[in-house]
């Protein structure tokens, strides 16, 4: 295998770490669709106490 | 590049916990920023809290879905799993590295001049299960007369909550005091032990306990940010073995789901066969070799 051959081999762009970006993106993007962020800001600014352990 | 780490973690911390003016108000963060996710292990009951836990936020959903279908709200947990995905497949457990308060906190009490120890290898898996069965299924499926479920991690073994949360709002609010009972002293148990034993060892609530940490590591073969070996340059000196603190053998195994990308092999390595690709293309700069200092001349 030629030098140059070698490193391209090497340098080679990985396309699954974009294509599982995407698809979480999208996943992020239905949940906000559906709302969601809300709810989760909801529990955020509430003290949850039995996650605390004292309720 | 240790130092740069530690910089980089101090300022998450400090961003992740950005509300400094709880004791005056002594309560917690209720601002907008609270609809970010945060990347590491940082309870978003802490007063100081600008951002929700992941693992938090999904119990909570998960928890709830039943009411949430039936008043006709699909909350399932898309915007949270999303979050998390995104995080994971861009940096996977570069988060635990770089980015978690307590990690960063078990880092500094292994500074602690004491007797060091390693991890059972097998004790590693044990995240999984907690992933699986604490935040998923027992929040999912064990639930009360009403349909609701508990945030079984955060309720019962999460070291982070007692430690950031649980105790500044006993602090703050004198009141809920007497709320305490077995449960809060439970959690005490689990953080006094897991504080105990990362004094002894490197990161033990990382590498044996943390839900988040076991999700972000489903993505070591895809993500985006890794390290990277160089079979051709590696000469097998194990100098990576000692370095790492989650007792990864680099050379051995280059995509562990141990590996947390804090660099120290790449830095140990004097063969410059470690190095730090994005989707592929290495960025580190190339050093000169120094075969020198791994194999020095007898005077």
């Amino acid at each position: 295998m030629t030098p140059k051959k070698k490193k391209s081999r090497t340098q080679k762009i990985r396309i699954a770490p974009f294509v599982a970006i995407f698809i979480f993106l999208v996943c992020g993007a239905i949940g906000i669709s559906l709302g969601e962020p809300s709810r989760v800001l909801e529990q955020a600014r509430q003290v949850c106490l039995s996650c605390i352990g004292i309720g | 590049m240790d130092l740069v780490r530690k910089w980089v973690q101090a300022l998450f911390f400090l961003v992740t916990n950005g509300y400094w003016n709880f004791p005056l108000t002594r309560g917690i963060y209720q601002g907008p920023l609270k609809v970010i996710c945060s990347p590491g292990l940082n309870c978003y009951s802490c007063p100081a809290a600008t951002s929700y836990c992941p693992l938090g936020a999904l119990q909570q959903l998960l928890g709830g879905i039943r009411l949430a279908i039936e008043n006709g709200q699909f909350y399932v947990g898309f915007y949270v799993i999303g979050a998390m995905g995104a995080i994971g497949s861009f940096v996977g457990r570069m988060v635990c590295g770089w980015a978690c308060p307590f990690g960063l906190f078990q880092e500094l009490l292994h500074k602690i001049p004491s007797p060091k120890f390693g991890i059972w290898r097998p004790l590693r898996y044990m995240k999984y299960l907690i992933l699986l069965f604490m935040v998923i299924l027992l929040p999912l499926f064990a639930v009360d007369a009403f349909g609701l479920g508990s945030p079984w991690f955060c309720k019962y073994l999460c070291p982070a909550g007692t430690l950031e949360a649980g105790f500044p709002m006993l602090i703050l609010q004198p009141s809920l005091r007497a709320n305490l009972g077995l449960l809060f002293y439970n959690k005490v148990f689990f953080l006094v032990f897991f504080l105990a034993w990362a004094v002894l060892a490197s990161r033990p609530f990382c590498r044996t306990a943390c839900p988040l940490g076991a999700f972000y590591a489903l993505f070591s073969k895809i993500k985006l940010v890794k390290l990277r070996l160089d079979p051709e340059k590696c000469t097998h000196c194990k100098a990576c073995h000692s370095v790492c603190p989650m007792g990864v053998h680099f050379n051995e195994s280059p995509e562990d789901m141990e590996c947390i990308s804090c660099l120290a092999c790449s830095k140990a390595c004097n063969f410059n066969a470690i190095t730090l690709e994005i989707g592929g293309v290495a960025v580190t700069n190339q050093r000169p070799c120094r075969p020198e200092k791994a194999f020095p001349q007898h005077q």
